[in-house]
């Protein structure tokens, strides 16, 4: 951030939108750092496994009529798995593991701003390598569900000469699914960061809104995107027709 | 005193503006997409969560092209690839 555009507006405050390294260390010549990144995707992680100890062992003792914590562990997973199996149907089965475990897993990344982290997903890192799980599961499944000769016949699909272009949609995927992802949460982050910095001194409650609008909504909506578009690739990579 | 380098930053800045212009494109998608699904729904209002639910997929994906703007335009003030 250039130092003119802030002394203009008096703020006294550094506008942070960036990863910082905490420590590094050598590897065969390669220096590894471990981020800020890192350190709050522990911290979600943390959470997300102290919620699922907590319900498991509500579950080991549940009860016909449930009460509050069962109540709500039942409604996030009958809601995640409806929402799987509208969509794949009778291959639901499969997959509604991993789709409930990222769409937790992004949706209290993208919150996490909400608590003043810088919300992991705002790291290409983070994002890109859920999209190459997806991608990897695409690739997967096409070998398993179609065969080797389906797979290259849907690569050349109307002609030979347009596999070149077939495989460049294929590598396409995991790109834009990430890309999306870290670019609507950055844009978040970086919005509420210059909001936070220029206009410390009035930024009272209205921020608010926008953390209801950045953090809250888009995060909810990107995550949705996310886990549909995984369901639906899949979905189409396991079609055996 | 204007140096090569504050020339290439006052660029970059134009540039990011100029990209952010792509904005355009999606917000026009999104509008349609709406606008057909809002129009959907009142021709059948049963039909009110698959609608949302599809036009929500729609514009996500429409929204990419934008977003690939704001990225140029992000990676050109914040990390100043150009600037020595």
């Amino acid at each position: 951030m250039d130092h003119a555009i802030l002394m203009a507006s008096g703020a006294d405050e550094e506008v942070d939108i960036m990863v910082h390294g905490l420590l590094s260390y050598k590897i065969g010549g390669q220096t590894l750092w471990i981020t800020t990144s890192h350190v709050n995707i522990l911290i979600v992680m943390l959470i997300l496994i102290g919620f699922a100890f907590m319900i498991n062992r509500k579950m080991k003792h549940a009860t016909d009529v449930p009460d509050t914590l069962q109540n709500i562990a039942e409604l996030i997973v009958e809601k995640l798995d409806g929402v799987v199996e509208g969509v794949m149907g009778g291959n639901a089965k499969k997959l509604r593991n991993y789709v409930s475990t990222i769409f937790l897993f992004i949706l209290f990344s993208n919150i996490s701003g909400l608590f003043g982290l810088r919300p992991p997903t705002a790291d290409y890192g983070t994002t890109f390598a859920m999209a190459l799980i997806t991608f990897t599961m695409i690739t997967f499944c096409k070998f398993k569900y179609q065969k080797v000769s389906g797979v290259v016949k849907g690569l050349c699909d109307p002609w030979v000469f347009w596999a070149p272009i077939n495989l460049i949609g294929d590598i396409a995927v995991p790109v834009s699914l990430s890309l999306r992802l870290f670019a609507n949460v950055l844009s978040g982050t970086i919005i509420m960061a210059l909001v936070y910095a220029l206009l410390g001194k009035i930024a009272l409650v209205w921020p608010a809104a926008l953390h209801f609008y950045f953090d809250l909504f888009s995060g909810a909506i990107q995550t949705y995107v996310f886990c549909m578009l995984t369901m639906t690739y899949v979905n189409q990579a396991m079609d055996t027709e | 005193m204007i140096t090569g380098n504050d020339l290439i930053l006052a660029c970059s800045a134009i540039g990011a503006g100029l990209a952010v212009i792509a904005g355009i494109g999606p917000g026009i998608g999104q509008g349609i997409a709406a606008g057909h699904a809002a129009s959907a729904v009142g021709r059948n209002p049963g039909a009110k969560s698959d609608i949302t639910s599809t036009m929500l997929l729609g514009q996500a994906v429409a929204e990419t092209t934008g977003l690939y703007g704001l990225l140029v335009a992000i990676l050109l003030l914040f990390v100043k690839p150009l600037a020595k």
